[in-house]
C-alpha cells in the first residue's frame, strides 16, 4: 500500500513522463485547482501547454471542524491540464489510475455526464464524473471558455480528489485515516487546521472587515484593468507588454475567497450571491481578455525588443 | 435491379450522456431515411443500436447502385428541319439516328432520352454519413478539435462505415472512416476486426453487448440470480433500468449490505440515497420492508475478488452516515420552531422570502378549506409548516427530498399526523403520472402552494411564454387541474384565481384585471390540455362543456363524461346539428330573449315542439339539481323528432313580427337552457370523433 504522498509522487511522475510541467500549488487561497494562472490563464490563447500540480483548495462552507470523515475545509486536487486535448486522452487518464496501483480490471469504472461550470470565473466545460466503484474520483472536463472566451485549443482538465482517492486506495473510512507517510496520518497533519479554520470560517470571522477587503480588492483589480485597457498598443507597447495582469488576476482570486469567507459565514444572501458572483465574474473576464490581448501583443513583438 | 448490400455505419464516441442516447438513435435513422429518399436509394429495412460508446445504424440490404434514370432534352421544334437536328446530335455527342420526335403542346419538337446512370452508392454514402453525424441534433454539443471545429456531443474517436466489404470513404473532425471497431475501455480490443455477419458476436467477445434489449436481459437475470433463495425481492424501478442499461457496454449487477442500523432511517431516505445518487435498486423483504441490501450494476463482467461490492458498500456507508448525521441534527429544533428563519430563504428577488410564500398559502388554503367546509386549523397548520424543511440539513443535501421531509420531521414533532401527511405530499403530482395527495389537506395545501406561486409570478408579469417558463408555471397549473379533478374538488376554479389574484394585486401595484385575465385563460388551456391529451376527451366535447356553465371541474369532468356517452347514441349528431342551426338563427336574428306566448304558437309542429321541450326541460333541471347530467343530456336527445319536425314545416322567419318573436323564444328558451350543461353548437358532427 502507497502512503498519500507516494501517491501523489506517482501521479506527478506519471504526467511528467506525459511532458508536463511539474508545478508547485499556487500560493493564493483558491476554490480549485482550475483557479490558478497556470489553468485560467494557460488555457487562454492559442499556445499548447501541458501542466500538473497538486492544489491544496480552501471551501469554507464545507468545513466540518475536522468532524466528519469525509469533508474538508481544505483538500487537494492533483490538477492536470493537457492543451490540446489528445485523442487518447482518456487511455491515458486510465493508466494513470493503473500507474497508482488501481487494477482496472478488478473495478468498476463509469463516465457519468457532469458538465463543469464555474459562474465565477465565467468558464464552462463538457465532461464526466468518473466513478470508480461508485466513488467519484476524478472530474475530467474538456474546456469550452474561460474568462468568456471561446477557447481556440480545447484542453482536457483532469482533477483527482487526492484524500478520497487514497482514502480508497488504503481503504480507510475516514480522511483523517490516511497513512500520509510512514507512521503519520492524514490526521496529524491537517486536523488542527480543519478544526481551527472551520471556527474562524463559521464563528470569528470579522463580517465587515471582509465585506471591506473585499472591496479593497475588487477596486485593486478593476484599476488595474482599466489602467491596461487605457494603454495604447504602440505608443505603449513596453508599459502595456509588462503590466502586472498577474497580480490583477492576484485580486480577483482574492476577492473569489474572500466572497467564499462571507458565503460560509452566512452573510450573504440568495439573492445578493447572484450579484456578488456577477461581480467576481466582471473581474475575472476582464483580466482574461486584457490578458489575450497582452499575449497577442508579445507574440507580435520579437522577444529580444521586449527584454530590452 | 442492382445488387444490394448490408451497410454498418458505427459512429464511436466517448461516454455520450445516457439519457440522450434514445432520442439521438431516432434522429439518426429519421435523417438517414430523409437522405436516402434524397437521393433515390431505398433504405430498406434498418437496425439502430447503441451503447454509451456508440451510435450504430446498420441496413440490412442497400441497392449497389442508384437506379437509372431517363432524361428527356428538348431539341428544335421539327419544322426547323434536318440541320437543326443534327445541330442538336452533335451538341450532345449523339448521332440523328438516336434523336426521336416528341409530340408536346407546341407541336413536335427533336428530342433525345438521355440516359442517366445511377450513381455508386457507396459514393453517394460517402456524402451522407458526415451530414448524419453532422445533423443529429443534441441538447447540448461541444468542440474538440479547436475554434470553430465540428461539433458533437462528445469527442468522435472512430468511424465505422462498411459498406459489402468495402469502406465507404469519408473522414470527420480528423477521423478517417474505416473497417475497424472498438471494444470495451477495459475488456475489449482496442481494433477489431469483422465482418458484418460476426459484428455483434466479436463485441461481445471484447466485452461490448450491443443490444439494448440483451442489456437489460442481462440485468434482469442477473438480479434473479443474486437474490434466488434469499427471500428477497428486487423493487423494480424501470427509468433506473433504462438509465443503466444506456450506462454500460456490459452490465453485470452485484448485492452489497448495510449496516442494519441504517434502517432506523425513513425509507424515504434511504431510498433517494441509494437510486438517486448511487443508481442503486433496492431491495426488500417478502413482507415489503426495505432489506439492508443494495444492488449496483457494475460495467464489467464480474467482479471476482469482491472489490466492486466492497467499494460500492464504503460510499454507501458513507452516505448514510451523512444521512443518519443530518436526520438526527434536524429533529433537535420543532418545524414550528424554525418557521421565522424563512424569513432569511429568498423564493424570488421580487416575490420576497419563504416567508412571504407561506403567508399567501396559508390565506389560499384559509379559503379553499373553507368552500369545502374543511378543519381550518389542521389546514393552516400544515401550510405554515409545509416550508420550513427547506432550512433543514437533510433538505440541503438531497433537495428532491423536500415536502417528504417536513412531513417525516412533522411527524417526529408530534403534529397531528393530517398535518404531517398534508406536508408530505404537497409537491405532488409532479408530473402526469404522478398521484395527487392522498388526503384532503394535502390536496388543498398543494393546489394552495401551486397558485400562490401562479398568481405571484402572474401578478409581476412573470408569464411564461413559448418554451421558456422557469418557474415551471405549466406543471404547477397542470397539478392544480389535476388535484382538482381527480380529488374531486368542488372548488370554483375562477372564483379561486379572482380571490388570490385580488389579494395578490394588494401586493404588487402592477397587478390588475389582466393578469387575472391571462391566469384564467392559461388556466383553460391547462384544462383543455388535461382532458383531451392526459384524458383522452376528443376536444369537440371539452370545448362544447367549457362552454357551458360549470363551477368546478369534477363538475365539468361529469359533463364530459355524460356528453362522451350520449354522443354515442343515434339521435344525438342530429341534434347537435339542428342545435348548430338553432344557433345561427339566433345569431342572425339578433335574438335578446323573451317568453314565448302559448296563444302566438300556429303550426302543430311548433306546439308540439313547445310542449316537447317544456316537459323535457322540466326533467332536465330536475336531473341536474342531483348532477345526473347523462340522464339530462338523454333527455335532451329525445327533442331529436319534435325539433326535426319542427325544422321540416315551421317557418321561421314568419311574416308576422310577433309570431317571428315567439318562435325565437322558442328556439332561444330550448338553446339556452341546453347549453348550459355543454354548447352542442359545438361537437363537430360531419366526421366522429372521441
Amino acid at each position: 500500500m502507497d502512503s498519500y504522498q507516494e501517491t501523489i509522487f506517482k501521479l506527478k511522475r506519471f504526467w511528467a513522463k506525459q511532458g508536463c510541467v511539474i508545478q508547485e500549488p499556487y500560493d493564493v487561497e483558491v476554490g480549485a485547482g482550475t483557479m490558478c494562472p497556470e489553468t485560467f490563464l494557460r488555457v487562454l490563447g492559442p499556445k499548447p501547454y501541458n501542466v500538473a500540480y497538486v492544489q491544496p483548495s480552501r471551501r469554507p462552507a464545507d468545513g466540518r471542524y475536522g468532524e466528519n470523515p469525509n469533508r474538508l475545509y481544505k483538500h487537494s486536487q492533483l490538477q492536470v491540464i493537457l492543451k490540446p486535448a489528445p485523442a487518447d486522452v482518456m487511455d491515458l487518464y486510465l493508466e494513470s489510475l493503473e500507474a497508482i496501483g488501481i487494477r482496472l480490471d478488478q473495478h468498476d469504472l463509469k463516465f457519468e455526464e457532469d458538465n463543469w461550470e464555474s459562474p465565477t470565473l465565467g468558464a464552462w466545460g463538457i465532461g464526466w464524473q468518473v466513478m470508480l466503484d461508485g466513488l467519484e474520483i476524478t472530474q475530467f472536463t474538456y474546456f469550452q471558455q474561460c474568462g468568456g472566451v471561446d477557447l481556440d485549443l480545447v484542453p482536457a482538465e483532469l482533477t483527482y480528489g487526492l484524500e478520497r482517492l487514497v482514502a480508497f486506495l488504503q481503504d480507510r473510512k475516514s480522511v483523517f485515516d490516511i497513512e500520509w507517510v510512514e507512521g503519520v496520518r492524514y490526521r496529524d497533519v491537517r486536523f488542527l487546521e480543519e478544526q481551527q479554520f472551520s471556527v474562524y470560517n463559521f464563528e470569528k470571522a470579522d463580517v465587515k472587515m471582509l465585506w471591506e477587503l473585499f472591496r479593497l480588492h475588487e477596486a485593486e483589480a478593476q484599476r488595474l484593468v482599466d489602467e491596461y485597457r487605457a494603454l495604447d498598443a504602440e505608443k505603449d507597447f513596453r508599459e502595456k507588454s509588462r503590466f502586472p495582469l498577474l497580480a490583477a488576476y492576484d485580486h480577483v482570486l482574492n476577492c473569489s475567497h474572500t466572497f467564499n469567507l462571507l458565503d460560509a459565514r452566512g452573510a450573504i444572501s440568495v439573492t445578493e450571491r447572484v450579484a456578488v458572483i456577477g461581480r467576481v465574474r466582471k473581474l475575472a473576464v476582464g483580466v482574461a481578455s486584457c490578458w489575450l490581448d497582452q499575449q497577442n501583443l508579445l507574440e507580435r513583438q520579437p522577444a529580444a525588443e521586449v527584454q530590452a | 435491379m442492382s445488387a444490394r448490400l448490408p451497410l454498418l455505419f458505427e459512429i464511436g464516441v466517448e461516454e455520450i450522456p445516457h439519457w440522450m442516447i434514445r432520442p439521438a438513435l431516432g434522429e439518426m435513422e429519421r435523417i438517414f431515411r430523409e437522405l436516402c429518399e434524397a437521393n433515390r436509394i431505398e433504405p430498406g429495412a434498418l437496425r439502430l443500436d447503441a451503447t454509451p460508446r456508440r451510435l450504430v445504424l446498420r441496413a440490412e440490404a442497400l441497392p449497389e447502385r442508384q437506379p437509372d434514370r431517363e432524361e428527356l432534352v428538348l431539341g428544335p421544334p421539327k419544322s426547323a428541319g434536318e440541320g437543326a437536328a443534327q445541330g442538336f446530335a452533335r451538341k450532345n455527342g449523339v448521332t440523328v439516328a438516336e434523336l426521336s420526335v416528341e409530340i408536346t403542346p407546341k407541336g413536335e419538337y427533336f428530342a433525345l432520352r438521355k440516359k442517366m446512370e445511377g450513381r455508386a452508392v457507396r459514393e453517394i454514402l460517402a456524402e451522407i454519413l458526415p451530414e448524419v453525424i453532422r445533423r443529429i441534433p443534441w441538447p447540448k454539443t461541444m468542440y474538440w478539435t479547436g475554434k470553430g471545429g465540428p461539433t458533437f456531443i462528445r469527442p468522435i474517436r472512430w468511424i465505422v462505415a462498411l459498406f459489402g466489404d468495402q469502406v465507404v470513404e469519408f473522414s470527420f473532425a480528423g477521423v478517417q472512416a474505416g473497417a475497424l471497431t472498438s471494444g470495451h475501455r477495459r475488456l475489449g480490443a482496442k481494433e477489431i476486426v469483422f465482418d458484418h455477419a460476426t459484428y455483434e458476436e466479436r463485441l461481445e467477445k471484447n466485452g461490448v453487448i450491443l443490444s439494448a434489449a440483451k442489456r437489460r436481459q442481462r440485468i434482469e437475470a442477473g438480479v434473479k440470480k443474486l437474490l434466488k433463495g434469499s427471500g428477497l425481492e428486487w423493487v423494480r424501478d424501470e427509468a433506473l433500468l433504462e438509465d443503466i442499461v444506456y450506462l454500460t457496454e456490459f452490465p453485470t449487477p452485484v448485492m452489497g449490505r448495510f449496516d442494519e442500523r441504517f434502517l432506523e432511517l425513513p425509507r424515504e431516505v434511504l431510498t433517494t440515497v441509494m437510486r438517486h445518487h448511487q443508481r442503486y435498486f433496492t431491495v426488500q423483504t417478502a413482507e415489503g420492508g426495505l432489506a439492508p441490501r443494495f444492488l449496483a450494476v457494475m460495467n464489467m463482467k464480474a467482479d471476482r475478488k469482491g472489490y466492486v461490492v466492497k467499494g460500492n458498500e464504503r460510499v454507501l456507508e458513507a452516505r448514510f452516515t451523512d444521512a443518519q448525521f443530518f436526520w438526527q441534527v434536524d429533529r433537535q429544533k420543532t418545524l414550528a420552531s424554525r418557521l421565522d428563519g424563512l424569513r432569511h430563504v429568498t423564493f424570488q428577488a421580487k416575490l420576497g422570502s419563504y416567508w412571504e410564500k407561506t403567508l399567501g398559502i396559508v390565506e389560499g388554503v384559509k379559503r379553499l378549506a373553507g368552500w369545502l367546509g374543511l378543519d381550518a386549523g389542521i389546514a393552516e397548520r400544515a401550510a405554515w409548516l409545509c416550508k420550513v424543511d427547506l432550512m433543514t440539513e437533510m433538505v440541503k443535501e438531497f433537495p428532491e427530498l423536500q415536502g417528504v421531509m417536513g412531513g417525516l420531521y412533522a411527524r417526529a414533532d408530534g403534529e397531528p399526523e393530517e398535518v404531517a401527511a398534508a406536508i408530505y405530499d404537497h409537491y405532488l403530482p409532479q408530473s402526469m403520472e404522478d398521484p395527487i395527495p392522498r388526503t384532503v389537506y394535502g390536496q388543498i395545501l398543494s393546489v394552495a402552494d401551486k397558485l400562490d406561486t401562479l398568481e405571484g409570478c402572474f401578478g409581476i408579469g412573470l408569464i411564461p411564454s413559448g418554451s421558456k417558463d422557469p418557474f415551471a408555471l405549466r406543471r404547477a397549473a397542470q397539478g392544480v387541474v389535476k388535484v382538482l379533478v381527480e380529488g374531486r374538488l368542488r372548488i370554483d376554479l375562477k372564483q379561486a384565481v379572482e380571490e388570490g389574484m385580488k389579494a395578490t394585486g394588494a401586493l404588487f401595484a402592477e397587478c390588475g384585471d389582466g393578469q387575472t385575465q391571462a391566469l384564467w385563460e392559461f388556466f383553460l388551456d391547462r384544462i383543455r390540455y388535461y382532458f383531451r391529451d392526459v384524458r383522452g376527451f376528443a376536444y369537440d366535447e371539452v370545448n362544447a362543456v367549457l362552454a357551458g356553465d360549470w363551477r368546478t371541474l369534477p363538475d365539468l369532468e361529469s359533463r364530459l363524461y355524460a356528453l362522451k356517452l350520449v354522443r354515442q347514441t343515434e339521435n344525438f349528431e342530429p341534434l347537435a346539428a339542428s342545435f348548430k342551426r338553432i344557433r345561427n338563427i339566433l345569431r342572425q336574428a339578433g335574438w335578446q330573449g323573451g317568453e314565448v306566448r302559448a296563444e302566438l304558437l300556429e303550426a302543430a309542429e311548433e306546439r308540439a315542439l313547445h310542449e316537447e321541450a317544456s316537459r323535457v326541460l322540466a326533467d332536465v333541471r330536475r336531473l341536474r339539481a342531483s348532477d345526473d347530467y347523462l340522464q339530462a343530456l338523454a333527455a335532451i336527445a329525445t327533442l331529436r323528432p319534435a325539433v326535426d319536425a319542427f325544422f321540416d314545416r315551421v317557418l321561421v322567419n314568419a311574416p308576422d313580427e310577433a309570431v317571428r318573436a315567439n318562435r325565437l323564444a322558442l328556439l332561444g328558451g330550448l338553446f339556452h337552457e341546453v347549453s348550459s350543461i355543454a354548447d352542442f353548437s359545438e361537437i363537430v358532427t360531419t366526421t366522429t370523433t372521441g
